[in-house]
């Protein structure tokens, strides 16, 4: 990218922030509530943490943050499929991929404005979190902080899809949440046991390695433990951006 | 010698499925001119200015910008033109100075912004969001962006749709502007009094195709030669002298005035003289000439608003 093209980059990065923030809904709605409901959730449940001893306590402990994590990454994912498709519906793609603006730029741009706004939630999450989880301290917030952007980013590519085949700005938020609220169940992120077909079909679910991922990693699991799911995610993110870069439409 | 051509389109084709939107289509854009390619909607403007700019790939056909292809030579062609889409929009919450701004950084040169504004009569509005400016003030801006990197041709895609007559009539005065500075307009437009009032030459296209081009008087002048003059007067023998005139057709009677029919530029002269000659009195005198209106009506059969 030359240095005109970073320049562009950056620009429109910083202007995409500005105008997300000019939308109080919007930015409400995407970052105060995930921490909302993390936060109602640790109280509802928290108190019963102190005496953590029982087995469904600490799949509590575990569980609540990984939901908390899984539940930012799907909300971003669906802010950018909202975004992209009221941009492409509105022709503001269009007339911005008539400049000397790469098209990639463009979508690079809010890749990066969703991912700052995950790391935002996050950063806010743990703060909200330190007062039912005191032990939080020893939680290597950072090292779940990256295995959440990386999760996101890969499930980035999928809302691309999303982005790409639906028209309309109307009906993409939708079936956004649709194809990711069927994985969830999947994910391996309810205490349930899945029975060996739907384990299969969980295997086929990108979600179960952001699940996965995460878990392993607030637990203080090291990197190393969890290459397959690093891997899976990343396989996950290169064939659905190649899907996306045949099916994508910039009106 | 006259100077190269700066875009030069030869019969280029362009289909969506199985429908044909543009079909060996031909024209060339002289340097310094408002050139108008004009046509009811949906005749195939849009895409083949859209083709031009490098924004779509044609099936067949070549097009030169500059002596560019647009498609594969898409970077060293966006520095040179400027482009204005039908029905873009901005973010709805991008200041007007913000958008200008985000334009200028992606060029390698460009005019001051502010400067730009200021001309366009924006300056009021740079802090406003895109979603509080009015039609006229939105597609200034989109003007404003188009001329950024100062650039030698420019587009314009239906600039002035849905704008009322007096904010288009401002309008006009910008595009005016834009050739005065020495810079090359290539328009589209359904309407026929813009194209008439604004372009040096027009393309009449229909279904695809392009029907003639020429200038609007060029155009008026060989495929709507007939003319009329209206005149009320009282004299009796009136309408038996301007019948014995050489470039009268037909006259009618329409109650109190008579409508005089015929071709040629001598015909309005001709019945000057008669009124004169006759020494008729007259309370009404008006002539009918033919616009690029007739001349689509004439080519097509039918009206560009149909």
């Amino acid at each position: 990218m030359s240095t005109l093209g970073l320049h562009g980059l950056w620009k429109l990065t910083w202007l995409e922030i500005k105008i997300f923030v000019r939308e109080p809904m919007g930015f409400i709605s995407a970052v105060g509530i995930p921490v909302l409901i993390f936060v109602v959730l640790g109280r509802t449940l928290g108190q019963r943490l102190g005496e953590a001893t029982t087995q469904a306590a600490v799949q509590l402990r575990v569980g609540l943050p990984v939901f908390a994590a899984v539940f930012i990454a799907i909300n971003t994912v669906l802010s950018l499929v909202a975004i992209i498709s009221i941009y492409r519906e509105g022709g503001i793609l269009k007339r911005l991929r008539a400049t000397p603006l790469a098209p990639v730029t463009i979508l690079v741009t809010h890749v990066l404005v969703k991912l700052l706004l995950t790391a935002i939630t996050v950063v806010l999450m743990v703060f909200a979190g330190r007062r039912y989880y005191p032990a939080g301290a020893d939680v290597p917030v950072v090292a779940f902080a990256l295995a959440l952007l990386l999760s996101t980013w890969s499930i980035l590519s999928i809302g691309f899809i999303i982005a790409s085949v639906v028209r309309t700005a109307r009906f993409a938020p939708p079936l956004g949440s649709l194809v990711l609220g069927i994985m969830l169940p999947f994910s391996g992120l309810f205490p349930i046991d899945l029975p060996p077909s739907m384990e299969l079909a969980s295997r086929a679910m990108p979600l179960t390695y952001a699940v996965s991922l995460l878990s392993g990693i607030w637990l203080g699991n090291p990197w190393s433990a969890h290459l397959g799911d690093i891997a899976a995610l990343l396989v996950v993110f290169a064939v659905c951006t190649l899907i996306a870069s045949r099916v994508f439409r910039w009106e | 010698m006259p100077a190269a051509p700066v875009v030069r389109v030869s019969g280029i084709r362009k289909t969506y499925g199985g429908t044909v939107a543009v079909d060996d289509v031909s024209f060339e854009v002289q340097p310094g001119e408002i050139f108008g390619l004009i046509g009811p909607n949906g005749a195939g403007k849009t895409t083949t200015m859209e083709c031009v700019e490098g924004l779509r790939q044609p099936d067949r056909g070549r097009i030169e910008v500059f002596g560019l292809e647009p498609t594969t030579d898409a970077t060293a062609l966006q520095t040179r033109i400027g482009v204005q889409l039908q029905e873009a929009q901005l973010q709805k919450r991008v200041k007007v100075w913000e958008a200008v701004d985000l334009w200028a950084s992606l060029y390698p040169t460009t005019v001051d912004g502010d400067r730009l504004l200021d001309r366009l009569g924006l300056s009021e509005k740079r802090d406003a969001w895109f979603m509080t400016l009015s039609g006229g003030q939105k597609q200034r801006l989109f003007i404003a962006l188009a001329l950024i990197n100062d650039p030698e041709l420019v587009f314009l895609d239906e600039l002035t749709t849905g704008l009322d007559p007096q904010a288009r009539r401002a309008i006009w005065d910008l595009v005016r502007d834009i050739r005065e500075r020495g810079k090359t307009v290539f328009l589209t437009t359904h309407l026929m009094e813009e194209a008439e009032r604004l372009c040096d030459r027009v393309a009449i296209i229909e279904h695809g195709r392009i029907i003639d081009h020429d200038t609007p008087a060029e155009l008026v002048a060989r495929h709507c030669p007939e003319r009329s003059v209206v005149v009320a007067t009282a004299h009796d023998d009136a309408a038996a002298h301007f019948r014995a005139l050489p470039s009268v057709d037909t006259v009618t009677d329409e109650d109190t005035r008579l409508r005089v029919h015929g071709r040629g530029d001598e015909l309005v002269t001709e019945v000057i003289h008669c009124l004169s000659r006759h020494r008729m009195h007259v309370t009404e005198f008006r002539t009918e000439l033919p616009t690029l209106e007739d001349v689509f009506l004439k080519l097509t059969g039918h009206s560009i608003r149909d």
